[in-house]
């Protein structure tokens, strides 16, 4: 489907990551925000806030984080695509309907422009210290999906899809910014409304009474329907059958855990996306995401000049993780180089997938301020041994 | 954590329940034909696992007329709840339904709500999941006259995790986590409601069936935020623990106590330990929606250029 050109804001622009992640959300056709300030990412709400009543749908600020990330939840049921925007102190209240999402399949959009933590930490600067709470943040086993922009621009293509992955895998997505990709300003172009497709709700075409809102289909993922159409759904956090009725037993539990987890795993090739340079016939590959790939890729421009084969994979998506990339560069590159706004979270996910066929080296920066990338390539010149 | 204790405790009534829910019921032929709040209830998920003597079935009674009485299209009713005894209505209740975490039914409402402004959201929740946990979502929704009709079954404690002292817990009680009695001042609801700016506020007792009823069915027809108090016996817990016999001992209490008193000052309406119930209309009044507010002020500052917000059914 296209998107509607009342949410598309077809031109040239010089804004923030913040503000592309706001317009990326409005040409995906997200319609409801519910919010609560907090540094650095009020700017997303502030502008949804500003732009909405121009575009049709609501921007309501709540009380707090568990509000706003429950009230969007409510929302995808009447049939509207959400989204709530915070930082780590607010994701760290959300973090029980994180799991809600997962166990219901109410599809919506967690962004979260981090900050360094942990607590209140550094409001202002940045940090990548949330990624690992993503991915196990919330009680019980459930497989996020998680996107790494690294630029304004990117924020704006990026949650596109962040709003069509939700569609796809009734799931919650998460869309991980960072201080700095949400306060730098850039160019960012944004194409007309017919060049933009989004994913439509997939709405059952069931008759209320034969409809069961839990039911999968072949992907796993069951078809959805809309509240006050007469389908008199169910939708509870416990433990369910297809039916959404509560099914106490660990049989039920199995098969309800397994599939939320397996729409997501049986999909990994389709949804790892990475980009690559020079990977292939590298001795060392540096590994990153957000505002940490763009000084990575000067380090390893440095090291190129110094002679040594060095490649850079930067993930643009970080949840699932290339896993099965990462296992096959492993094979031939003598190091990993991984460098992140925090004492080592993804590189611990370089360092499983690597199985010990390659050293991995973190460089571990507690946040505040991006990498020296000086500090980069010295790790990079170390590990080419 | 709220499910994590729901279901470990062991010691409690439900819990037995809960297993039994598993089995094939034969439910009698007559039931169909005698029982009006039949149609309103999901017949597969019965039986139910509230105790005998239990209030709550008594108001979902109460609830059922009221949805016939006000001739309301169901398809257009959603029912949400929190976490424990009451929080279970949202599943027995043919109606679309969503049964979401511990304190959290009312910012569920508001998303459902705004999303769809044709649909009637209904909160129906215990008094320790919307004022303890939930206390602060009840404040903001109130304030912002978020037109939602939440009812708040009180009996005085948490059943669903075994008796716990809660928000409303009068002095003097006894509860598990209150072993000598407790020491806690508690809410006086409808002088909370009210002060937050709810446009309806009532409470009875499920005694008063009939004005009960009635006041949910006043509260179905109420645009705005509308508040009921519905006092109920947790015979199990709360009047065991505190030597005050069943539930029809309770609910012969309510009768010798209750005094009705429409229209009085909130902040007299206060409950002690087995004292004096004042029960009526305490509050009906009128205020704009937010949705209404928010509709009237940008059409004025936008003028032609405002999208109007219908949800996605238009204006309707």
């Amino acid at each position: 489907m296209q998107a509607d050109p009342k949410g598309v804001l077809t031109g040239a622009h010089f804004l923030d990551g913040d503000q592309a992640a706001c317009e990326g959300a409005l040409a995906a056709g997200c319609r409801f925000v519910a919010g609560y300030p907090i540094t650095p990412s009020t700017e997303v709400v502030e502008r949804f806030a500003a732009r909405i009543p121009l575009v049709g749908g609501v921007f309501i600020q709540m009380e707090d984080e568990i509000a706003s990330s429950i009230a969007i939840q409510g929302a995808v049921w009447a049939g509207q695509k959400a989204m709530t925007v915070t930082s780590g102190p607010g994701l760290s209240l959300m973090m029980e309907h994180v799991g809600f999402a997962a166990m219901t399949e109410t599809l919506c959009v967690f962004v979260d422009v981090q900050r360094a933590g942990p607590s209140t930490g550094l409001p202002t600067l940045p940090g990548q210290g949330d990624m690992m709470q993503v991915k196990w943040g919330s009680h019980g086993d459930y497989e996020p999906i998680a996107l790494v922009p690294s630029s304004p621009q990117e924020c704006f293509d990026l949650m596109i899809r962040a709003f069509n992955l939700a569609e796809t895998f009734r799931a919650p997505v998460f869309f991980m910014m960072d201080e700095v990709v949400g306060h730098m300003t850039e160019r960012v172009v944004i194409p007309g409304a017919s060049a933009i497709e989004v994913a439509e709700r997939r709405l059952t075409r069931k008759k209320p009474g034969e409809y069961r809102p839990f039911e999968a289909n072949g992907d796993l993922v069951p078809d959805m329907v809309r509240s006050g159409e007469g389908y008199r759904i169910h939708v509870t956090g416990l433990t369910h059958d297809e039916r959404g009725y509560r099914a106490m037993t660990a049989a039920a539990h199995g098969r309800l855990v397994e599939r939320l987890s397996n729409k997501v795993r049986a999909n990994r090739d389709r949804l790892v996306d990475v980009r690559e340079d020079g990977v292939d016939g590298a001795d060392v590959v540096v590994v990153s995401y957000g505002i940490t790939s763009r000084v990575a890729a000067r380090a390893v421009a440095e090291a190129r000049e110094r002679g040594v084969r060095a490649g850079h994979l930067r993930l643009v998506i970080a949840w699932p993780f290339p896993a099965r990339r990462v296992r096959e560069i492993a094979a031939r590159a003598k190091a990993f180089v991984v460098p992140e706004l925090n004492l080592g979270q993804m590189a611990l996910e370089v360092e499983r997938a690597a199985g010990g066929r390659a050293v991995v080296v973190p460089v571990p920066h507690a946040g505040g301020t991006v990498h020296e990338p000086a500090a980069i390539l010295e790790k990079i010149l170390e590990a080419k041994g | 954590m709220s499910e994590a204790s729901e279901t470990s405790d062991v010691n409690h009534a439900s819990d037995v329940n809960d297993a039994s829910e598993e089995l094939e019921i034969d439910l009698p032929e007559e039931i169909d034909v005698d029982n009006p709040v039949w149609p309103y209830l999901r017949k597969d998920r019965i039986p139910h696992i509230w105790c005998p003597g239990c209030g709550i079935g008594t108001t979902v009674n109460c609830f059922a007329r009221a949805l016939t009485d006000s001739e309301i299209d169901l398809d257009r009713v959603a029912i949400v709840s929190g976490i424990g005894c009451t929080g279970r209505v949202a599943g027995y209740l043919n109606l679309d339904s969503f049964h979401t975490t511990h304190g959290r039914a009312i910012p569920f409402a508001t998303g459902l709500k705004l999303a769809n402004p044709r649909l009637k959201v209904v909160v129906y929740s215990g008094d320790g999941d919307l004022f303890a946990i939930g206390g602060n979502h009840f404040v903001h929704a109130a304030r912002r006259n978020m037109d939602l009709l939440v009812i708040c079954v009180n009996n005085f404690t948490y059943g669903m995790t075994g008796g716990q002292m809660g928000p409303t817990t009068p002095v003097g009680a006894v509860q598990s986590t209150m072993p000598y009695g407790n020491f806690e001042t508690p809410f006086n609801l409808p002088f909370l409601a009210d002060a937050c700016g709810a446009v309806y506020v009532a409470r009875w007792t499920v005694y008063n069936v009939r004005q009960l009823g009635r006041a949910m069915k006043e509260g179905l027809e109420k645009r705005g935020f509308v508040f009921i108090e519905a006092l109920a016996p947790c015979p199990t817990l709360y009047s065991r623990r505190n030597k005050l016999g069943d539930g029809v001992d309770q609910l012969k209490y309510y009768k010798a106590n209750s005094v009705v008193k429409n229209g009085a000052d909130t902040k007299e309406v206060g409950l002690s330990f087995q004292g004096e119930i004042s029960v009526g209309k305490f509050v009906d009044r009128e205020r704009p929606t937010w949705l209404e507010a928010m509709d009237a002020h940008y059409a004025q500052v936008f003028a032609g250029e405002y999208v109007p917000h219908g949800g996605l059914h238009g204006e309707d």
